[in-house]
């Protein structure tokens, strides 16, 4: 990653699926502040395009993707928005 | 909060729905609802709150569970027959979820009484079966300014209405006085088709969740009718009363009293 920012949290769900693998990182980016960045860690391949999608949908930042490993994927997130809607 | 493993897992479906999210949720499992009667509409009321993890629900019902009441009184089952109402709904809903925590008040609503039952609870659901309840609970929470889900069910209708104290009309806004003994069939007489609770209340459990995460659009100032037979959903526009007896700019109940009891169906 051409790592023009830095990460302030790494969640690891490797091992889990979708849903869970967004509530869990939805849980995490709610108690972080606006600007943060997390780092997400997925093996389940459907969470790698599912997850930036519903961070986007909050109206977080998907600042990249990165493919890992076979079934890998490092996922990063600005926080941008502190509520979800109301 | 830090959810637990179960919380997460039992709730993912409301955290993931950008109006809800953890912090949604934690509203929810801190909010505290009374419901007034555990039949037919306070069946579905305290299933679905328990279900969405509500923290605290105080069920007001001095009744015991009879069979008559098991074509619609989904909280109880045929092995409760006998016992408190309000203990056999405590037991269904906290086998539910053990993150809500029943409380049960098995007395009548009075005068002299609901001021100190309800005053523990942000939110009033009423779904008791007769008139001067009704009137008693709109009236206790205007006063208090307790926000109050009230509904009722006939045969195959039922309607709703959500009275926000201060922002909106009032039950009495809507219907003055009870109507006259005699003019309502009683209990025995009337008839309700099962789900029609099942329907009426759950929309109630809708506008409660609703107001404790703070979200759509509140029934506030409509009344809704849903008719099951012809299937069709309306709302009736009600506008505040200023010369409500109760809400209104120089009311004249300023204290509670307790009405004669007459029957509707709850």
């Amino acid at each position: 990653m051409g790592a023009d920012f830095k990460v302030d949290r790494t969640l690891d769900v490797t091992g889990q699926v979708c849903p869970l693998t967004f509530v869990r990182s939805k849980l995490a980016i709610e108690k972080m502040a606006i600007g943060e960045v997390l780092e997400i860690i997925v093996d389940h391949r459907p969470a790698a395009v599912n997850v930036p999608r519903s961070m986007e949908h909050e109206g977080q930042t998907v600042l990249g993707v990165e493919q890992t490993g076979e079934t890998e994927w490092h996922l990063f997130v600005r926080k941008d928005r502190q509520k979800s809607k109301q | 909060m830090d959810f637990t493993e179960d919380q997460i897992l039992r709730y993912s479906r409301h955290i993931i729905l950008p109006e809800v999210g953890g912090d949604g949720q934690e509203r929810l499992l801190n909010a505290k609802v009374a419901l007034v009667g555990a039949g037919g509409l306070g069946s579905p009321v305290g299933y679905y709150l328990a279900a969405a993890g509500v923290g605290t629900i105080g069920v007001i019902d001095d009744d015991r569970v009879e069979l008559s009441n098991l074509q619609r009184q989904i909280a109880h089952n045929t092995q409760r027959l006998g016992t408190l109402k309000a203990e056999s709904a405590k037991a269904t809903w906290e086998a539910l979820n053990s993150d809500t925590k029943v409380n049960v008040h098995a007395v009548r609503l009075t005068a002299a009484n609901i001021r100190g039952i309800i005053g523990d609870y942000d939110i009033v659901v009423d779904g008791s079966d007769n008139f001067p309840t009704r009137y008693l609970v709109n009236d206790a929470c205007v006063m208090m300014k307790k926000t109050l889900i009230s509904a009722a069910v006939f045969r195959f209708e039922g309607q709703v209405i959500a009275i926000y104290p201060g922002e909106g009309p009032c039950y009495r806004c809507l219907f003055e006085t009870p109507p006259p003994a005699g003019m309502f069939p009683s209990c025995e007489e009337a008839g309700v088709l099962g789900v029609v609770p099942g329907v009426v209340g759950t929309l109630q459990a809708t506008e409660v969740v609703k107001a404790i995460l703070g979200i759509g659009e509140p029934l506030r100032g409509r009344l809704l009718i849903w008719n099951a037979l012809e299937m069709s959903f309306f709302t009736v526009k009600v506008p505040r009363n200023r010369e409500c007896p109760v809400c209104g700019d120089h009311p004249t109940i300023t204290e509670l009293i307790d009405g004669e009891r007459s029957c509707s169906t709850g």
